[in-house]
């Protein structure tokens, strides 16, 4: 058995699971349909980019994801999100659960009003882990994990609005990868960033990917190119194009998709 | 062609610049004019009272001859007083506007509860004593004890430490609560790790500005028929008592002119502790102020 499978996984290295599995959903803001019959099957362990113009239903996808949507009153979904085999959609899934394994890094950065320290230790903390000594081994471990440890291993008790728009935005990242999830979203986490900052971050999802999964949304299509293996090209709540990066961006199937990446418009 | 003919703009700069110039002394007139009337007054107190004020003044009870006469049991009385109306209308009015900013949905009841109070802040107080009257004094029988004053005065400044904390917690970020569900926080750690916190400040303000506010009326424990006149200190809370704001008054009524000069005395005495919880106000504000 073990032989077989490990056979299995040297002759096909890229066999990888699903993550989520996302089928025929809709989605309404009160009478206004965002996202229409989604079909998206997201692997592990890679970085999915999720491109397209405004108001496309992009950021509203990577929320439904954590079903941080929910906080918008007046919003109705159909259909299916399975995460690892399960419908995060339905009443029973608990919420609370869900967002411990995905993590989500928004588009401006959003530390607390609390101490470096105290912003890493919140997730842990929460999730009721008192003990003073794990705390500050995941505290530090996170921060290397952003790789924000040594801007800031000698002020961990000072405020993070201290800090730059770029390390608070790494920081949230800490903070994120704190409660050691199992994908990550980001929401255009660079896109109030200066280009190094962007630089740094993405540098960092590099790293990050070996070990998480990550699904990014982007209005960056240079970034996108850059740091996805697989990008879906959403446009007016449809998903227009699916697949490897490379091709998408070489040898688009359809006219708009190309229309969009050739900055005919959007 | 020019739309703007630059010499009638010239022309007309000169009425302008001193509209500019007058309007600047109208309202430095108006302030001083302001300034003026809060002066005589104090200095109208002042002159009165100040010769009054000294430990005697402060230790002694109330008495019916005027050189024996003191505030204690008034100032120990207005204690008693902000004792039970600060635990009581925090904990009502802080928990009121959580549940009203956090949990309620936008609907027409919760509008209409938010209206409602806001009008409530409007209120006169006479009418408060009214209903403390028949509540707290008659119905729950606390006659004109601490008690049945502190629920009164409780109820007259709730409406406005609940608008004060509903602004406060409506002014965190979103982004904060998001970043917080974002890990999975539930919604009352949220309420409780990020949320509070933050308001704070707001609150603390708001709170202590109606404490100030409870200690200076008087209208509402008149119309409980608290006693103008006591000779002893309250022991608990269901013992009665007179305050500050009713024994300045009682003593402004006497024919005595010492006994004005009294009133003035007490009055130095409130004005000081209101100066002084307005003082720590202004200090919560400026320590614990954030930015986002």
């Amino acid at each position: 058995m073990e032989t077989s499978s490990a056979t299995a996984k040297i002759n096909n290295p890229e066999e990888k699971q699903i993550v989520y599995k996302t089928k025929d959903l809709d989605l309404w803001y009160g009478d206004n349909q965002a996202l229409k019959k989604i079909n998206l099957d997201i692997m592990e362990n890679e970085v999915t980019a999720i491109i397209g113009p405004s108001g496309c239903g992009k950021s509203t996808y990577i929320k439904t994801l954590n079903r941080m949507i929910e906080l918008v009153p007046g919003v109705r979904t159909d259909g299916e999100i399975l995460y690892r085999g399960k419908n995060i959609l339905d009443k029973s899934y608990q919420v609370e659960e869900l967002r411990t394994k995905v993590g989500m890094v928004f588009q401006k950065p959003n530390p607390f009003p609390k101490s470096i320290y105290e912003n890493v230790a919140y997730g842990p903390k929460i999730h009721g882990i008192r003990d003073k000594k794990i705390l500050d081994q995941i505290v530090e471990k996170s921060l290397r994990g952003a790789a924000i440890w040594d801007e800031v291993k000698d002020r961990l008790n000072q405020n993070a609005y201290g800090l730059s728009g770029g390390q608070q935005q790494r920081l949230c990242i800490a903070r994120c990868l704190a409660i050691e999830p199992d994908v990550i979203l980001m929401d255009e986490p660079t896109s109030a960033l200066d280009p190094i900052s962007t630089l740094k971050v993405e540098e960092l999802i590099q790293e990050l990917k070996k070990e998480f999964s990550i699904i990014i949304v982007t209005h960056n299509m240079q970034q996108a190119a850059r740091i996805s293996k697989k990008t879906a090209f959403f446009l007016n709540g449809e998903v227009i194009e699916f697949s490897e990066t490379n091709k998408i961006f070489s040898t688009p199937k359809d006219k708009r998709t190309e229309d969009y990446i050739t900055g005919r418009f959007g | 062609m020019n739309l703007i003919n630059h010499d009638s703009v010239v022309k007309r700069m000169k009425p302008r610049l001193s509209k500019n110039i007058f309007s600047k002394w109208i309202f430095l007139a108006l302030t001083m004019f302001i300034l003026l009337i809060l002066g005589v007054l104090l200095y109208r107190i002042f002159s009165q009272g100040f010769g009054y004020l000294d430990l005697q003044f402060l230790q002694s009870l109330p008495s019916r001859k005027p050189e024996n006469a003191g505030v204690y049991a008034a100032l120990i009385g207005t204690m008693w007083l902000m004792a039970v109306v600060a635990p009581v209308s925090l904990l009502l009015g802080v928990g009121t506007a959580i549940y009203l900013e956090e949990y309620a949905k936008d609907n027409w009841i919760s509008n209409f509860i938010k209206v409602n109070i806001s009008n409530l802040a409007g209120v006169p107080s006479i009418v408060f004593g009214l209903l403390g009257l028949t509540v707290f004094v008659r119905a729950l029988a606390l006659g004109t004890s601490v008690l049945a004053a502190g629920l009164t005065m409780s109820l007259l400044v709730l409406p406005v430490i609940i608008v004060a904390s509903q602004e406060a917690i409506r002014a965190v970020p979103n982004q904060l609560r998001e970043a917080s569900f974002g890990l999975g926080a539930t919604k009352w750690q949220t309420i409780v790790r990020i949320v509070l916190p933050a308001a704070i400040p707001g609150i603390l303000t708001g709170a202590i500005l109606a404490l100030s506010r409870a200690i200076g009326e008087t209208a509402p424990l008149v119309v409980l028929g608290m006693p103008l006149f006591l000779a002893f200190l309250p022991r608990t809370v269901l013992d009665s008592m007179t305050v500050l704001p009713l024994q300045i008054y009682n003593w402004t009524s006497r024919p005595q002119a010492e006994f004005h000069a009294l009133a003035a005395a007490g009055i130095i005495v409130l004005l000081f502790m209101l100066i002084v919880m307005n003082s720590i106000a202004v200090l919560i504000r400026n320590k614990f102020q954030k930015r986002y």
